[in-house]
């Protein structure tokens, strides 16, 4: 970075940050990354994992297509943050592979999928190829956060009312079955996913006026 | 024959890619407004899909898989390049993006003009690279199953988004908590949408 006049955390670094948390949510406002988003939040264990997974592919993909944002002719950019995207999923993918084989197994093609994540390249699209490196990294943390509390907000009411399981130990005592307790199973299916978010949506926008849409 | 009939029906029905899988629903969602312009991205992907997922089958089987190379030479029976297959997936689905769009600018500029931004974004459709993955996962036998596998998931994908599309036609006239207008009610139709589709499951013909 040639130029230092811009503190490292300005008013506008910091709104990087925060605004994709709420106001500019990826999920719940922008409508990116809902693909993978809702297929994997049966479980706190697996949304963690593709939250981390999604954080280290957004904020080296928006360094790399930051660096290279001034070499990439605009007529084939999508082939070249593909290419890129793709080669960091794989690394992602052979490291969840190795480390953590059983979650590797049940994210399935759910980690590949990373690669046509909406997020990922909206952010790249939108951000990456028009600023600088260290706005671009800020607005990759930003996003993957906003994105990461989607989702385990959404597994965590999947998990709990679903299966009465947090972090897959049981937290919904065996009292409370033996008094005629069920565990929701209609929550683990994939339809509640979506109305989970809709509540989230619904709650998000009740409370800021601002994003409700004309129709 | 009847395995075929089998796979079709499963893959729009019970395997449906945006009720059981959820992929592709960033287009789903953003294009779903108007029905016309939802059945040109739904013919865009039955398309794109019905292309991509034989040729990606063709590179799996002859290229990436291990020991998928012996055709070329029996040395190079132990090599193993699964690894590469995201990128090269990506690549194919990439480039035949681009055709389909040079295609559709030249037969039809008014639903060129209709798809606007969302036509180049089919490339990072989760459902064309869905259906290449799970290709792969489920390993099926012969080419023509997997052309099968495409077309029942794209027309599944099809069906999806024209019914969301003509649903939130309509609703537009009723009097949807205003947080809710927009994203929110098409999440809940949909979850709905997604809860009638599961009667479908353990279909077998």
């Amino acid at each position: 970075m040639a130029e230092k006049k811009e503190a490292l955390f300005s008013k506008k670094n910091r709104k990087l940050l925060s605004d994709p948390l709420d106001s500019a949510n990826p999920i719940s406002v922008q409508v990116l990354g809902i693909c993978s988003a809702l297929a994997i939040t049966v479980q706190i264990e697996q949304a963690f994992v593709m939250s981390l997974s999604v954080l280290a592919v957004m904020i080296f993909g928006n360094i790399i297509v930051s660096i290279l944002r001034n070499l990439i002719p605009s007529r084939i950019r999508i082939i070249v943050q593909l290419v890129v995207v793709a080669a960091l999923v794989i690394l992602v993918d052979e490291v969840l592979k190795a480390f953590l084989p059983d979650v590797s197994e049940k994210l399935s093609v759910f980690v590949g999928l990373i690669i046509s994540n909406c997020i990922i390249m909206g952010r790249l699209e939108a951000f990456a190829l028009g600023n600088k490196i260290w706005p671009s990294f800020l607005d990759a943390i930003g996003n993957a956060i906003g994105y990461a509390w989607i989702l385990v907000a959404v597994a965590l009411f999947r998990e709990v009312l679903g299966s009465g399981k947090f972090w897959g130990i049981q937290i919904i005592p065996e009292s409370f079955y033996e008094l005629g307790y069920m565990n929701n199973n209609m929550m683990i299916l994939p339809p509640m996913a979506l109305i989970t978010v809709a509540l989230i949506i619904w709650a998000q926008r009740s409370r800021n006026k601002d994003l409700i849409e004309e129709n | 024959m009847q395995d075929l009939v089998n796979i079709f029906v499963k893959s729009i029905f019970v395997d449906n890619m945006i009720f059981a899988y959820f992929l592709g629903m960033c287009s789903y969602l953003a294009v779903s407004k108007t029905v016309k312009t939802a059945v040109g991205l739904g013919a865009a992907v039955i398309f794109v899909l019905g292309i991509t997922v034989p040729i990606n089958y063709l590179l799996e089987n002859y290229v990436l898989k291990a020991g998928a190379l012996t055709w070329f030479s029996e040395d190079l029976a132990d090599v193993d390049l699964s690894f590469l297959s995201f990128i090269m997936f990506i690549a194919v689905i990439a480039s035949m993006v681009q055709l389909v769009e040079m295609i559709v600018e030249k037969v039809s500029p008014a639903l060129y003009g209709a798809l606007g931004i969302f036509l180049p974004l089919i490339a990072v459709n989760c459902s064309i690279l869905g259906g290449a993955l799970f290709m792969q996962e489920r390993q099926y036998s012969t080419i023509t199953e997997a052309t099968v596998f495409a077309l029942g998931s794209g027309v599944g994908w099809f069906l999806a988004i024209v019914a969301i599309a003509a649903i939130r036609e309509k609703i537009r006239y009723s009097n949807v908590p205003a947080p809710l207008r927009g994203l929110g009610i098409t999440f809940i139709i949909t979850g709905l949408m997604g809860i009638a589709f599961m009667s479908f499951m353990g279909i077998q013909l």
